[in-house]
């Protein structure tokens, strides 16, 4: 039986990955990718906690979370399409600009 | 879940969220990051919490990461400059360290909270549709309906976003290709 320690160190560590590749990649896209991968292993700390104590509540709270994800995906990927069409770029370098 | 199977799906998120965001092609970094998300839903479904486990499958991997590969082809991105380009090295290397740092500090935080080790059995019950459903459409109501109603502002926003507006096809033919970039009459029939 694997202690719920053991998923909060994959936990922190899929975290971390995230955070690596939000701070070393220029890309949105893959910027975008590592904040939902930081989503996920917020995720997994939830549904572990709530195992732990017995409780639905971490369950319900990931279902939200991947709601708002689905919605944060949309908006972003839609946000993404529109700075690709008028700027050509998808470098968080070269969008420097809040307007076009 | 016994040990040896956490390990392995374990080590399989670690390689897979590396890969996703080490990757030069867009679509490995995605198919990278599905791998992880098919494994995290095998471990919650390992935790007990079998819908959860379920939804992140259907959820993520069949509508987001389908979204992203769509967005990815939709731009026809060529080869990107991987961990290459962008800050220098030294930026990395700190940002880099300042991840691992943070990891750590999580690392012996957990390793001082001994509740975390104890086991505990749970009922057979728990995480199934029905018990998921009862706390969502009691406690959760209000938040639950609120969640369509994000749903349908975001439904809204992205098409409001991604909609190409009067005359900006002639601002877009304006601008040069760069190098490595396919000219954007390709782009346009696509679009």
């Amino acid at each position: 039986m694997t202690p719920i320690v053991d998923y909060m160190a994959l936990s922190a560590i899929l975290f971390a990955i995230g955070v690596i590749g939000v701070l070393i990649r220029r890309n949105v896209i893959v910027m975008f990718l590592a904040i939902e991968l930081m989503l996920n292993a917020v995720n997994l700390a939830f549904v572990a906690l709530g195992r732990r104590i017995g409780s639905m509540d971490g369950q319900v709270i990931v279902f939200f979370v991947m709601t708002v994800a689905a919605a944060e995906a949309a908006v972003g990927l839609a946000i993404i399409i529109s700075m690709f069409r008028n700027r050509e770029t998808v470098n968080a370098d070269e969008l420097n600009l809040l307007r076009w | 879940m016994p040990q040896w199977l956490f390990a392995f799906l374990a080590a399989l998120a670690i390689i897979g969220a590396l890969g996703a965001i080490l990757q030069r092609n867009l679509v490995h970094c995605v198919l990278g990051f599905a791998l992880v998300l098919i494994d995290l839903g095998v471990l919650y479904m390992g935790l007990g919490a079998v819908t959860v486990g379920f939804l992140q499958i259907i959820v993520y991997v069949g509508a987001i990461m389908v979204l992203f590969l769509f967005v990815i082809w939709l731009l026809n991105i060529q080869a990107d400059t991987g961990v290459r380009g962008g800050a220098s090295l030294g930026l990395k290397l700190i940002g880099a360290l300042a991840a691992a740092a943070l990891a750590a500090e999580l690392f012996v935080i957990f390793s001082h909270a001994p509740k975390l080790r104890e086991v505990r059995t749970i009922a057979p019950s728990f995480g199934s549709v029905a018990t998921l459903a009862r706390v969502l459409f009691t406690r959760y109501l209000i938040a639950f309906e609120t969640t369509s109603l994000l749903l349908l502002a975001a439904i809204v926003g992205a098409v409001a976003l991604a909609r190409r507006l009067a005359g900006q096809s002639a601002a877009v033919a304006a601008i040069p290709p760069r190098p490595g970039m396919r000219a954007p009459e390709s782009r346009r029939e696509v679009a």
